[in-house]
């Protein structure tokens, strides 16, 4: 039988490409897939969390798998958000890299 | 057998994402996920969350990869080779390596006290818990849907209203 620990690995390290990804890519199409990584790590990770904490203490028996899919809502609502922003961006200035997007620095 | 399965199930998913960051071009990356998310799915049929994995494969699997599909055909390809990474990726890196380090170091060394026989979850309960005591943040979670679904077709559509106004005075010379 797998240890809860080594599914809690697979979501930190997961997490951690993810947020490489997000931190050092400068397409907006390529930092929105990063987060998708990254809310993917923190869904293995409730999920796992469930799964093996069932029942135990304050836990009620499918209160992770409620949150992840939770989770899995509000990634797709903000995936067609995000992607309606970039269109938009794209119309406006001609490019989705995010170093050239700056008009709200000073 | 479980952790031989794992270890596949690992190996696509972190596989995957290392694809998603590493490569060079947009298309691939997309399909890179699209193998990361579907990993991530037979990681959650190994911990008994069969509906999970379902809406993984149907929403993640479909609907997402083919929305990033559409955003990176509807947007210049041409442009994407020559913008992959910034200049302050070495920093990224060192944070993202911190991070991981630390809460792979946090879950070693606080052991959870999981209980030994893990069986499968009666599948109803799922639904009876999901329609009783999470109820309200479901409904809430509908209108978070629509209220996004209406401001990205907002978002996306305001641009065809400017076309036909300027395009109506050009029609009449």
């Amino acid at each position: 039988m797998v240890p809860l620990l080594y599914f809690q690995l697979l979501g930190a390290a997961l997490f951690g490409i993810g947020l490489y990804g997000a931190l050092a890519r400068r397409s907006a199409v390529l930092i929105i897939l990063s987060i998708e990584l990254m809310l993917n790590a923190v869904n293995i990770n409730l999920i796992a969390a469930a799964s093996y904490l069932n029942g135990i203490g304050r836990f009620a028996a499918f209160d992770g798998q409620i949150i992840a899919i939770f989770v899995i809502t509000v990634a797709a609502a903000e995936v067609g958000l995000a992607f309606a922003i970039i269109l938009r961006m794209y119309r406006n200035r001609g490019t989705i890299n995010v170093d050239e997007i700056n008009i709200l620095k000073w | 057998m479980q952790l031989a399965l794992f270890i596949i199930v690992a190996i696509f998913t972190i596989g995957g994402a290392l694809g998603v960051v590493a490569t060079r071009n947009v298309v691939h990356a997309a399909l890179f996920l699209l193998l990361s998310l579907l990993g991530a799915a037979g990681a959650y049929l190994l911990l008994f969350a069969e509906f999970l994995a379902l809406v993984q494969v149907l929403i993640y699997g479909g609907a997402v990869t083919i929305v990033v599909l559409f955003a990176v055909m509807l947007t210049r390809s041409s442009e994407y080779p020559r913008i992959t990474d910034n200049r302050q990726w070495p920093l990224g890196l060192i944070t993202a390596l911190v991070l991981s380090s630390v809460l792979g170091a946090a879950f070693w060394l606080t052991p959870a006290d999981a209980d030994a026989e893990r069986k499968a979850p009666v599948f109803t309960d799922l639904a009876s818990s999901l329609f009783t005591k999470w109820a309200l943040p479901f409904e809430i979670a509908s209108l978070v849907l629509l209220v996004a679904l209406i401001g990205a077709i907002i978002i996306a559509r305001q641009q065809n209203v400017v076309v036909t106004d300027d395009t109506s005075p050009e029609g009449e010379d």
